[in-house]
């Protein structure tokens, strides 16, 4: 055969979702010789629908990407965006998109995947009427979200509770209208959907099941007023239609295709639609009268299809539908037949109405096999469950031992009771074989395997099952898993921690010589540093602890692009004389520093050079302020708001508090950065709730909120306890911050430890309000010790002629850094772009002072 | 053997060993270079390294202030601005092939620690 009598086959993908996309990175690694064009009818390539909301809480289009252009250029791959196909030409073996481009193929892929099937109610096609499927879907709901109070999810299964969530973050008022009597009706049993639906409404999510819509027409307080079958009407400013999917089977319909009953494209086990020349993948694909509107399947249906093309092994055989999620912080898991509808099906049910915890168990008649499971509140056994049911393995005598609260007995399946062909990721059907065999050939961490089997990076819903696999398979060949902090210690930074503690170390020298190996790093060092500093607090700079500090700690100020620092003097609760005002403003006229009110109450002093520190402080603490901490792991600031002394709503003195909680805490030196606030009121002027330390006045006292964030990911705090006087404030937060201090991974802040604890926010109260663990005063006695050994680094700095040595920046020398130069901008100073500084123009470089 | 071009390095006399950190960094400046010193404790053992002071990446002269320490068997500078690691002894860098830092020959003698010329 001469190459050129042999043609090179065209394939032709109509759909660039996650299922078109995987097909193409599929056949690419099969590495058969296809010519390939993709037909992507969005403006984009793939992303990932699966964690679409993910775009309320900060990701971007760029971050749920799941190729590029260049990548598909580098496959040799031709991609065309905003390609809608119009028509299919299945003699002349040709498709046409919208714009009149045609392009021949010798074989076509539809992977077109489903839209959001929109009740066909009066009134549904207004402007703040939205449905849930791309990411410009998720852009007008942003828009319209902000110019509404109230919004309203029409269907209660799992994608309109993912999407009554995402209301609920943008701060609505937030319904779901359901039209069955139950929610996740696919996936749950009645009780199931009714355990659920308390959980959700305790959210603040009002659930109303069994409501028929009728129209939606104008409101009387809000934008539209939606009128259901029963009489009852919901007022509401935007209705976001989730009542399920419909398979994109238009194509397939106007070019005699076959098609279901009730839609979708008919394939057999190839993944081959009625013409041999077609293929149909994914949710736009009908297999033995079912769509599957998940992933996973698809992707199933990708590799088939794949495989049928390259002439190797490999058929679409049906695929598992079970699910676990959190929804709204809820646990809900569903595995195979949930309502126990095959013939002789046996269920155990568990209830335990007072923690909220549900779940159901569906065996065989003869009781030897998993088919099906509901768990509602905790899905620890879920990973268990599923393997019993995936991979047939018999069941123990008791089966119900399986979802009883662990008495101990419960017959743990771990990683070794499953066989090598158990399937471990579905998304990617990577199997335990395959993880074993990526580990014989060479990876030996979680990192390595899952780049090289893809294994949990889908839908995430087997990591932890692959973690178990690759630990236990790893500690079989005497590999120790390590939970090191860095390659220096074996440690994680809580058994450090304890190791300084116990072991009463005090230098990182001792601490290296005893437990580490190497010289450590700037991972190892400032988190003992940290940790010395939470149980010893001796003065940061000491010489032993010196060389440990990240410069920001060295140096006590915050390191600049230009290598100059910041200067944040602290003012406690945001509270400043008009003489300190003043001293503030003549510290930074005269070392010509910019100045701006920061974030967090107070003034931020730019462009110090390192050998300018000592003296600007020296004038700084002589007219009594102290080190603000703005460079450290520690307390930064305690935001107040102006209480009852002058606001006329105020119930309680809100300065006052927060000045003395500041006090009280300034020295803390913690995992990551730790902040307050204090309203004086219900109003909330303080942002309290977005502290990681939050507290409200109330007529009779101060509710105390823990574990808020704002930042890259913000989070509410969660309501700890209410009604607290002064005293029992102090103590609870004492408590709460030291055992922090105490068990947090190192950069973690409250809000992520507080999402890690297990048993979350009960288990929080239990230690620290029924003192549980027994702790209490000791971790009262350890932050006592802390507050009672402050003092001001920068005073202490200023003191030590031997720390401020540190502070040139040439030993050899007292010329400056002739990089750093400034220019003006606004009548103040602002680095120089390399541009500027290149020209020389206006460039001041900084007198000596 | 062979003859070989007998190459003299100029050793410059820049600060006193007590000028110096152990640990860490200190920053000298050498005929309008600026050389970043440290004095690296291991195993027993004291060594000496001298890299320049900018910082490539984020273009700023700050490297003097990094944490120092060891990576894959390497003596190590961090970047104080973006964290990439510099091994000491080569100016290397271990992140990124495009950028790397010049490295100096150090020498202590009588208590003076002294830079070779380039
Ligand atoms: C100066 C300031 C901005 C301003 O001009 O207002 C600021 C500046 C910096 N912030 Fe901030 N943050 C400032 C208020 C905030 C606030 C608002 C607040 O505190 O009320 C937040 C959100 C609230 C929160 O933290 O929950 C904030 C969230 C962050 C984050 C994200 C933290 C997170 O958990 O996601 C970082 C990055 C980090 O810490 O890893 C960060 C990091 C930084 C760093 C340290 C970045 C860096 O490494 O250079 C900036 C250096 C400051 C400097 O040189 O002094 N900054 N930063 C504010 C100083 C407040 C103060 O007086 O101490
Ligand atoms: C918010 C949300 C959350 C989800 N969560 C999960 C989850 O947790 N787990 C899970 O397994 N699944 C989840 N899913 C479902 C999952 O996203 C889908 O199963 C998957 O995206 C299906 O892939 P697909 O390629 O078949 O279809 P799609 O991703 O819909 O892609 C089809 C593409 O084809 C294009 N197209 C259609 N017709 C044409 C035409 N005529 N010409 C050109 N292009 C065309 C469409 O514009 C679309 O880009 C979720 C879905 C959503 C919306
Ligand atoms: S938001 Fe970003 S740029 Fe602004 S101060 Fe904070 S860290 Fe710096
Ligand atoms: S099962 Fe979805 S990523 Fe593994």
């Amino acid at each position: 055969m001469t190459l050129s009598s042999q043609q090179q086959q065209r394939i032709v993908i109509i759909g660039n979702g996650m299922v078109g996309h995987h097909f193409v990175e599929q056949l690419i690694n099969s590495k058969a010789d296809y010519h390939i064009t993709v037909l992507s009818g969005e403006g984009r390539l793939a992303y990932d629908r699966v964690y679409l909301s993910s775009y309320f809480t900060g990701k971007t289009a760029a971050d749920l990407a799941l190729t590029d252009e260049k990548t598909y250029q580098q496959w040799g791959v031709n991609a065309v965006t905003g390609a809608w196909v119009t028509n299919i030409d299945r003699t002349h073996q040709v498709v046409t998109t919208k714009d009149g481009t045609s392009y021949p193929y010798d074989k076509l892929v539809l992977a077109t995947g489903s839209y959001p099937f929109v009740p066909p109610i009066p009134g549904n096609e207004q402007e703040h009427c939205l449905v849930y499927r791309t990411i410009e879907d998720l852009e007008s709901i942003s828009a319209s979200a902000a110019q509404s109070k109230i919004g309203v999810v029409v269907g209660g299964g799992l994608l309109g509770l993912e999407a009554a969530n995402a209301l609920k973050s943008a701060g609505l008022e937030t319904h779901v209208v359901e039209f069955a009597p139950q929610l996740m009706a696919v996936q749950l049993d009645a009780m199931g959907g009714a355990l659920l639906k308390d959980k959700i409404e305790a959210l603040g999510v009002q659930v109303h099941t069994q409501k028929a819509t009728e129209v939606i027409e104008a409101g009387e307080q809000c934008r539209y007023r939606m009128k259901f079958s029963d009489g009852s009407h919901l007022e509401t400013d935007m209705v976001l239609f989730s009542a399920g999917i419909r398979p994109s089977d238009q194509l397939a319909r106007e070019f005699d295709l076959v098609v279901g009953e009730r839609g979708g494209i008919v394939i057999d086990n190839q993944c081959i639609t009625s013409d041999p020349n077609v293929y149909a993948i994914g949710e736009c694909a009908l297999w033995e009268n079912r769509i599957y509107g998940l992933v996973a399947p698809g992707y199933a249906m990708a590799r088939a299809a794949v495989a049928s093309l390259t002439n190797s092994e490999g058929e679409f055989a049906g695929a598992d539908m079970s699910t676990k999620l959190k929804l709204m912080g809820v646990e809900v898991g569903s595995i195979g037949d949930a309502h126990g509808k095959t013939p002789g099906a046996l269920v155990y049910t568990y209830h335990d109405q007072p923690a909220g915890v549900y779940k159901k168990l569906v065996v065989d008649e003869t009781k030897t096999q998993v088919i099906g499971a509901v768990l509602i509140g905790d899905t620890s056994d879920y990973d268990t469950l599923l393997q019993y049911a995936l991979n047939n393995i018999a069941l123990p005598d008791a089966p119900e031992a399986l979802i009883l609260p662990s008495s101990g007995e419960k017959p743990l399946l771990g990683a070794d009771a499953l066989g090598d062909s158990a399937t471990i990721c579905s998304c990617h059907n990577v199997s335990k074989g395959d993880i074993v065999e990526a580990i014989e050939s060479g990876s030996c961490s979680l990192g390595d395997i899952k780049s090289c089997t893809k294994a949990s990076t889908g839908c995430g819903g087997c990591s932890a099952l692959l973690k178990n696999v690759v630990d236990a398979e790893l500690e079989k060949r005497g590999v120790e898993v390590s939970k090191a902090i860095c390659e220096h210690f074996n440690h994680t930074r809580q058994e450090l921690y304890h190791l300084i503690q116990v072991e009463n170390i005090e230098t990182f020298d001792e601490l290296l010589e005893k437990h580490g190996k190497g010289l450590g790093c700037e991972i190892c060092k400032p988190a003992a540093a940290s940790i010395f500093a939470s149980v010893w607090n001796d003065y940061i700079l000491r010489q032993a602890h010196q060389p440990l500090q990240d410069t920001n700690d060295t140096y006590l100020g915050n390191m600049q692009k230009d290598g100059t620092y910041s200067v944040v003097p602290r003012v406690a609760g945001g509270e400043i004389t008009p003489d300190k005002l003043i001293l503030l403003g003549e510290v930074a006229k005269e070392y010509n520093l910019y100045t701006k009110i920061t974030g967090g109450q107070r003034v931020d002093l730019f462009g110090a050079r390192v050998e300018q520190l000592p003296a600007i402080w020296q004038k700084l603490v002589a007219g009594g302020f102290e080190t603000g901490h703005a460079y450290a792991k520690s307390l930064r600031t305690v935001k107040s708001c102006v209480g009852s002394t002058w606001c006329r709503f105020g119930v309680q003195d809100s300065v006052g508090q927060a000045i003395d909680l500041e006090n009280r805490y300034k020295g803390l030196r913690a995992p990551h950065k730790i902040k307050f606030g204090v309203s004086g009121c219900t109003r909330e002027c303080a942002e309290a709730q977005g502290k990681d330390i939050g507290i409200i006045a109330t007529e009779n006292g101060w509710n105390l909120y823990v574990c808020g964030n704002g930042g890259m990911k913000p989070r509410h705090a969660d309501l700890f306890a209410t009604d607290l006087d002064d005293a029992t404030l102090v103590k609870y937060i004492d408590r709460v911050l030291m055992f922090y201090t105490k068990t947090a991974d190192r950069l973690q802040r409250t809000s992520v430890w507080m999402e890690n604890l297990e048993g979350g926010l009960d288990y929080l109260k239990s230690v620290v309000i029924d003192d549980s663990l027994g702790i209490c005063d000791d971790l009262e006695a350890q932050m006592q010790h802390i507050t009672d050994s402050y003092q001001c680094e920068w005073k202490t700095t200023i003191e030590s002629p031997e720390a401020l040595k540190r502070f040139r920046q040439f030993v050899n020398s007292d010329e400056t850094d002739s990089n750093i130069q400034f220019v003006t901008e606004r009548d103040q100073i602002r680095p120089a772009t390399s541009a500027e500084k290149y020209a020389g123009q206006q460039a001041i470089p900084v007198d000596i002072i | 053997m062979q003859a070989q071009a007998e190459v003299v390095t100029t050793w410059n006399d820049v600060c006193h060993t007590d000028d110096l950190v152990t640990n860490s960094g200190v920053c000298v400046l050498l005929e309008g270079k600026q050389i970043a010193l440290f004095k690296i404790h291991i195993e027993g053992n004291t060594q000496y390294f001298g890299v320049s002071n900018w910082d490539p990446v984020g273009q700023a002269n700050v490297l003097y202030r990094g944490i120092v320490g060891t990576l894959q068997g390497n003596i190590v500078v961090a970047s104080p601005l973006y964290k990439e690691h510099y091994v000491l002894a080569t100016g290397k860098c271990l992140e990124r092939d495009d950028v790397g830092i010049q490295s100096y020959e150090i020498r202590v003698e009588q208590n003076r620690v002294l830079v070779a010329s380039l």
